[in-house]
């Protein structure tokens, strides 16, 4: 089976990358609270059941990330 | 004094460490592959700076999963020195063998020039040939640089005299303007709790020898081997 991670900059924490599109979107006209950048990882795993041990000792670094898996 | 220089696929700054170390300091010094299993017969070991395994996932993250990095734990936890430049501090950080974290530089730029650090602890087998309050001039050159630890952790580390280098300006004042990256508090180098491993973003491999203009990285290399 697929299962996606989802990795997002921790809350609070600066994310200068999603303050640059941020600029950008509102440069252009649109109106945004906020955005942060973050990265997709997609697993096919026949047991996912190791994927959040696999997320939390590999994937993601706890002090400034947060993840998802879907 | 023998020291190991570790070689991940993506290092670039494993020759220049190398050749500083044997032609310039003049000490024994051999690479150690990313799939070796032990290190042995060495008594400090340099992460050289590079994109090891491309940045992929995060910088130093999938090098601080490999074999070497493995045999890295038990060598710091049995006292060995270990010094980690630029990418190699990335390593260090992901190994959780020093505190905090190395993010995307604050302006988004990859930065390379030279930069002014002020010696905040002399006591330090890394540091013992400077002075504390000492300004010296080494060069940086990193996207991802930015130091950073939540802010009880800064005060502990500020408490026990793990932080090593600031970047400040030419007198040494520690100014938002000397800062090239936005890290907590200037940060450029920090020790872990038992001084025995130390992580740098800048090159003091590149800044031995007059030819290049500067020196003051050599006293980091002297100041180990007279340990």
């Amino acid at each position: 089976m697929r299962v996606k991670v989802l990795i997002t900059p921790k809350e609070g924490l600066l994310d200068p990358e999603g303050r640059a599109v941020k600029e950008i979107l509102e440069d252009n006209g649109y109106k945004v609270k906020s955005v942060r950048m973050g990265k997709v990882v997609e697993l096919e795993v026949d047991d996912p059941s190791q994927v959040k041990e696999m997320v939390e000792n590999f994937l993601y670094n706890p002090l400034i990330e947060e993840y998802v898996i879907e | 004094m023998k020291f190991g220089v570790c070689v991940f696929p993506g290092s670039n700054c494993d020759y220049d460490t190398y050749y500083v170390l044997r032609d310039v300091v003049g000490v024994e010094v051999r690479f150690l592959d990313f799939r070796e299993t032990k290190i042995q017969n060495i008594d400090c070991v340099v992460l050289p700076g590079g994109f090891s395994f491309g940045d992929y996932l995060r910088a130093g993250a999938l090098a601080s999963k490999t074999p070497i990095a493995k045999a890295l734990m038990d060598f710091a936890q049995r006292g060995g020195f270990v010094v980690g430049i630029c990418n190699g501090f990335q390593i260090l950080t992901e190994l959780h063998l020093l505190p905090g974290a190395l993010l995307r530089n604050e302006n988004l730029r990859f930065v390379c020039k030279d930069v002014y650090l002020r010696v905040e602890n002399s006591s330090t087998p890394f540091t013992k040939k400077l002075e504390k309050g000492e300004v010296i001039r080494m060069p940086i050159a990193h996207g991802e640089g930015r130091f950073y630890v939540p802010g009880g952790e800064l005060k502990r580390l500020e408490e026990r005299g793990q932080i090593l280098f600031r970047y400040c300006q030419e007198d040494g004042s520690i100014t938002k303007e000397a800062n090239p990256n936005g890290s907590v508090g200037n940060i450029a180098g920090v020790c872990n709790e038992t001084f025995n491993v130390f992580g740098l973003m800048p090159h003091p491999e590149r800044a031995c020898e007059d030819l290049l203009g500067y020196y003051d990285g050599l006293l980091l290399w002297y100041s180990l081997i007279s340990a």
